[in-house]
């Protein structure tokens, strides 16, 4: 379970250039929820994912992912209970190295890396068959270097490495808005596939009206660093694009 | 052909040299390749190795244990750069300018406030020297740098194929994923800045045997220099050496190559104070012939 209680966040505070990211932003995520996120550019939906993740830290309120506080935790500690997948397909790989050294370091989340080689056997048989679980035909390329994939092949990669230590919450940042829209469908798919095998809970930024309500049990909009729209199960399926479309512009 | 018989009688100490500083062209590498940054410590960190070593030696101490306190020195002086950069949020090249340029009092403290410490081959069981250089026995110093950068090599292919040595190679790759990973990447850091300046005051130590002396100006240019070599060397052989270990084996390649063309001119008359200069040159042609080329995207 995910609690951000009373999340407060400005950046430049105090400068005439101040802007509030995240205003007493409280939100609570059951086990197994998948709620899409939505809103307007700078309403907060990147910013609040960015304050769970630890890319910065809150002035105020805090963040406890089942009972653990991550308020004050590194961004690099906090990785060990959480998935994440960016934006940028660039940014959630390592493009020099081999995708099984990608995954290998992914496997590795939260455990002490010490001088033991970074990849075994054993290991090598379960990501070909993981990988081979994308339908890619990234399985015969393990030791290909990640900077030679697609943008999709890469996303695809790293939803793989966000989910490969079961997190406790997954975190998509509009992680198929630079793809063409195939190639954002099948990750997509593949999203889906690896939040239900792996029963993930899981937040998903996306500025695609007609994939926040296609895919989730819960949707949520932001304006102006607050949630001004939370539906869920049955009241979402009935939900249109029409509808939000009402929200954002009243 | 007195040229050429000038330039072949001194190549087997450009190929000493060229070894010598290939050693510290390996530590340049783990911070500009494998860290993806420019650490300016190794001009004072190749000079304290050197004092540390000679100033020891001249006490009375082992050559093994005199080296091994060298590189410890080194060690430290990349600790300090390290956390000059994670710790107080310097950026990398300034922290490493400061800790250089402290490093040069330091250095000179290390010596007893002389600029040269000169050690005898005669007096000394030097583990390299200058003199042996055409020697076809055992006290030549070439099998020396050989046999040493051979197990550099080895250990530095081992390590960086270990769990910790692969995320140091992530930090360095793309330093938001390796957060995003869990990988301290902050720690990591000052550990490659370690280790790279414990290569370079490694080599600080052999090559001051080597010359007979330590020198407190002796490591100025030394990151041109081991630039030089990892840029000769990646664009000689990066289309024929993949593997980690060839390309390791590349960068020592490229010193020896840097130190060969340097004879090479100094021999057709160039004026040695006119070395930083021919230097410098190079480098910055090395480095702007991928950029002209239409360019390596970094990531």
């Amino acid at each position: 379970m995910l609690r951000l209680v009373d999340v407060c966040k400005t950046f430049n505070a105090g400068t005439v250039n101040a802007k509030v990211a995240l205003d007493h932003l409280n939100l609570t995520l059951e086990d197994g929820d998948f709620v899409t996120v939505i809103g307007s550019n700078g309403a907060g939906k990147s910013t609040a994912l960015n304050a769970i993740a630890g890319t910065f830290m809150v002035d105020k309120g805090q963040i406890l992912l089942n009972d653990k506080d991550l308020t004050k935790m590194p961004e690099f500690k906090r990785a060990t209970y959480l998935g994440r997948v960016f934006q940028d397909p660039m940014m959630g790989t390592a493009p020099d190295m081999q995708i099984e050294e990608n995954l290998a370091l992914a496997a590795r989340r939260g455990k002490r890396r010490g001088l033991r080689w970074y990849i075994s056997p054993e290991e090598r048989e379960k990501y070909h068959e993981l990988l081979k679980s994308l339908d890619l035909g990234l399985e015969d390329r393990m030791t290909t270097k990640v900077g030679l994939l697609s943008g999709g092949q890469r996303q695809a990669l790293t939803l793989l490495m966000a989910a490969i230590k079961k997190p406790d919450l997954l975190l998509l940042d509009e992680h198929t808005a630079a793809l063409d829209p195939k190639t954002a469908a099948k990750v997509l798919e593949i999203s889906d596939k690896i939040v239900a095998d792996n029963h993930l809970t899981t937040m998903m930024v996306t500025h695609n009206m007609k994939d926040a309500l296609a895919h989730g049990n819960r949707l949520i909009m932001f304006h102006e660093g607050k949630i001004v729209i939370d539906v869920r199960g049955e009241d979402k399926k009935k939900l249109s694009a029409a509808d939000l479309l009402e929200y954002f512009e009243g | 052909m007195n040229y050429l018989s000038v330039f072949l009688s001194s190549l087997p100490g450009a190929c000493a040299q060229g070894l010598a500083w290939g050693i510290m062209a390996l530590g340049v590498y783990i911070t500009f390749r494998i860290l993806n940054t420019s650490d300016l410590t190794v001009d004072g960190s190749l000079a304290t190795g050197g004092a540390v070593c000679i100033a020891l030696m001249t006490s009375g101490v082992n050559v093994y244990v005199a080296i091994l306190a060298a590189m410890l020195s080194g060690i430290l002086a990349g600790l300090i750069t390290g956390l000059l950069h994670t710790k107080c949020g310097i950026p990398a090249i300034l922290a490493g300018i400061l800790t250089q340029l402290s490093l040069y009092s330091i250095n000179l403290r290390i010596m007893g406030n002389r600029a040269n410490l000169p050690i005898s081959v005669d007096k000394y069981k030097l583990l390299v020297s200058q003199r042996y250089v055409r020697a076809l026995n055992l006290t030549n110093p070439i099998p020396v740098f050989v046999v040493i950068i051979a197990v550099i090599i080895t250990v530095l292919y081992w390590f960086f194929g270990t769990e910790l040595g692969s995320g140091i190679r992530a930090t360095g790759n793309n330093v938001r994923m390796a957060k995003a990973q869990g990988i301290n990447t902050d720690r990591n850091k000052v550990l490659g800045f370690c280790m790279a300046n414990g290569l370079v005051a490694l080599a600080g130590a052999l090559i001051a045997q080597y010359q007979g002396a330590s020198d407190v100006n002796m490591g100025r240019g030394a990151i041109v220099i081991g630039l030089a070599a990892v840029i000769i060397g990646e664009v000689l052989f990066s289309k024929i050496f993949s593997n980690f270990s060839l390309k390791m084996l590349a960068v020592v390649i490229g010193a020896v190559i840097y130190y060969i063309v340097l004879q090479l001119v100094l021999t057709l008359g160039l004026n040695t104070n006119d070395l930083k200069l021919f230097s410098a040159l190079i480098v910055a042609i090395f480095l702007a012939i991928p950029y002209f080329k239409g360019g390596r995207k970094d990531a």
